[in-house]
């Protein structure tokens, strides 16, 4: 029911309604005009730009740098490295994540506090700072290779690697999966599970005909929040991967700063296919795991 | 009627402890097959928890349950062959109502082919023939609750047990739904156990009522005799409204009993259960049998007493008479004199006699 004041037409008050709803909406707009449209447009810009001898830009327009691009298997690994740890993080962040938001859910409520407070004390020191603590961990003289020892097993090479790089990022984006699996689950009506129980469901039929479809809103959640800062990162791989892991972001960034000499264009058009492709597979995986009619 | 000597359900000593809490305490009951059976009792009494014994969602500390003569004390529920109807109805969110009512007969590996044909009799026979497509948010709260039903009852179970299904209801539906769920379990003729802390709706429905308070079991028996010769003062007065006086027995006789209140009034009654002289008893009378007239009758035991409330509500008045100083009875006279008699109605501070059946005082030693 919309109450209509005597003196205003209808239309008058729509006006006025809209009028209100742009103003609600200028702060965040105008913030996302200089910070993200107009960067972006500045990116897209230097993409089609000439690189020049001493890594400044020349104003000529073309596609060389797209052309470069396509040309190159060393861009095509960078990409699909970076996707493929990204989707090894995301799985192993949602099996691990997906247990235990499930226990915080069905703790007391004491201890789901607890638990979540613990989930978040990571948050309290800096990402860098943990990353080091990895390294430290992991190495040669770490505390892993020493209970390795103490155990009578020959030490390993733990680091740099792949897989620590992969255990540094699971470490990093866990919190990120399991925040929203939990606020998906903490709105879960449990008795749905009794009454599945009781049409004569077990606990595993249960699971992915009830539990499972009603927290995906969750699981897309946190998957996309994993997914995508894990692709760009180029930190972990940097420091757990002793350089020798090239993620894309390692890539963009000697592009822009290291290589000699930088290639802006190329660091532009790099960045801009990376994200096209990375809106392709969000918005083809919200297609899929959300249902037409929510 | 379906209800057979068989036993649909049978409880022996059955414990539940939480912690240090005993939720239900050494509970005997027999459920006759094709019964229409209530569980009654304040919130805390142990019947939900009785239930969800029942149902297979708590296993008992201790005791056996059978059901259909098999022990299933330790049968996780999806292996039991009893449905619920959950308080919340609990249907499932993200799939339509005839998905919901499918799902039992999918999870027992029905033949697809034999699936819809009872899908569609289940929801035709709660009247929701033409809502199989839509989602359970489209529906009332009654219409969920017609499906909860039919989800249940689709799966041929043994033994239907409801949780409150009706407290979410508005009074208007809950009368409805009342009267339909007893049509349905008349018709499908299926074991009912339903859990409610509503006297009036355990009465109306119930073939029999068990009444629990604190995790025991006070009475087993037909509504009739719940209301009529409750056990314990606690059954008396948590199923309608019932007086109570205090006393002591003072000559135990065939059949009635007499009983010396606080103030020296000598009183008749039924003795339920055993006593004796010189032992502690409360009288119970339900004050629709109380009879107060303008002058004493004869050839019975009357008692003085002055009106001292006097509350029509249209087909009844009820009155509140004092007996003595400490003693108050309340009074419900059916309003069956003329309208036009003026002196009909009783008037605050008017003396009269108050007389009952001794039939109908019930003299209780717990």
């Amino acid at each position: 029911m919309t109450v209509v004041a005597p003196d205003e037409t209808p239309l008058a008050h729509q006006r006025q309604q809209r009028r209100r709803l742009w103003l609600l909406l200028a702060p965040g707009g105008l913030w996302l005009l200089f910070f993200f449209v107009l960067p972006l447009l500045i990116v897209m810009l230097y993409s089609f730009a000439t690189p020049g001898p001493t890594g400044d830009v020349i104003w000529q327009f073309n596609f060389d740098s797209y052309i470069t691009l396509m040309g190159k298997d060393l861009y095509f690994n960078a990409y699909y490295r970076s996707l493929w740890v990204g989707l090894q993080t995301t799985v192993i962040c949602l099996l691990v994540g997906y247990p235990l938001a499930l226990y915080m859910t069905l703790a007391a409520p004491k201890q789901r506090n607890l638990l979540l407070f613990l989930v978040l004390i990571p948050f309290w020191t800096n990402f860098l700072v943990r990353t080091y603590a990895w390294m430290i961990i992991l190495s040669n003289n770490g505390l892993i290779n020493e209970l390795l020892q103490m155990l009578g097993f020959a030490k390993q090479l733990l680091y740099p690697s792949t897989g620590a790089v992969l255990v540094g990022l699971i470490y990093g984006s866990l919190p990120f999966m399991v925040l929203p699996l939990y606020a998906s689950l903490a709105r879960f009506d449990f008795t749905l599970m009794e009454a599945s129980a009781d049409l004569g469901a077990g606990r595993w039929r249960s699971f992915w005909r009830i539990m499972f479809p009603l927290t995906v809103p969750g699981v897309v959640a946190g998957s996309v929040l994993v997914f995508i800062p894990t692709v760009g990162q180029f930190v972990v791989s940097d420091l757990l991967g002793g350089s020798k892991v090239d993620l894309l972001g390692n890539l963009l960034q000697r592009l822009f700063t290291r290589s000699n000499p930088p290639n802006w264009p190329l660091g532009s058009a790099l960045a801009l296919v990376f994200m096209f492709v990375l809106t392709l597979i969000v918005i083809i995986y919200f297609r899929t795991t959300t249902e037409e009619d929510r | 009627m379906h209800v057979t000597n068989t036993s649909a359900v049978v409880l022996q000593q059955v414990t539940k402890r939480f912690q240090n809490v005993t939720a239900v305490d050494a509970i005997d009951l027999d459920i006759r097959d094709g019964e229409f059976f209530s569980m009654l009792g304040p919130s805390g009494c142990g019947k939900t928890t009785t239930l969800r014994m029942i149902a297979g969602f708590e296993f008992p500390s201790s005791g056996v349950i059978s059901l259909g003569g098999a022990h299933v004390e330790k049968v996780p529920a999806h292996l039991r062959n009893v449905n619920t109807v959950f308080q919340s109805y609990a249907l499932f969110p993200h799939m339509t109502v005839a998905e919901n009512i499918a799902f039992g007969l999918e999870m027992k590996n029905v033949p697809r082919a034999d699936i819809k044909p009872r899908v569609d009799a289940a929801l035709a026979m709660v009247q929701l023939g033409n809502y199989g497509a839509r989602r359970p948010k489209q529906l009332s709260g009654g219409q969920q609750q017609r499906v909860a039903l039919a989800r249940a009852l689709v799966n041929r179970p043994k033994v239907l047990l409801l949780d409150e299904p009706l407290g979410a209801l508005d009074l208007k539906l809950r009368k409805e739904m009342q009267i339909e769920l007893k049509r349905l379990q008349q018709e499908v003729g299926i074991t009912f156990i339903y859990v409610t802390h509503d006297q009036e709706e355990a009465l109306t429905m119930s073939d029999r009522i068990a009444v629990m308070n604190q995790g025991k079991l006070l009475q087993v028996g037909s509504p009739t005799e719940i209301y009529e010769r409750p056990s314990s003062r606690f059954v008396a007065d948590f199923i309608g409204e019932a007086n109570f006086i205090d006393g002591v027995v003072t000559d135990i006789g065939t059949p009635y009993c007499t009983v010396r209140a606080s103030n020296g009034l000598e009183l008749k009654g039924m003795l339920q259960g055993t006593s004796s002289v010189g032992a502690a008893v409360t009288i119970a009378i339900r004050p629709e049998k109380l009879r107060l007239t303008v002058q004493a009758p004869e050839n019975v035991s009357t008692l003085a007493a002055k009106v001292e409330q006097v509350v029509y509500i249209g087909s009844d008045t009820r009155l509140t008479v004092r007996l003595s100083d400490t003693i108050t009875l309340d009074v419900w006279e059916q309003n069956i004199r003329s309208t036009l008699d003026r002196d009909a109605y009783w008037q605050r501070g008017e003396q009269g006699f108050v007389t009952w059946n001794p039939d109908n005082a019930l003299i209780l030693t717990a």
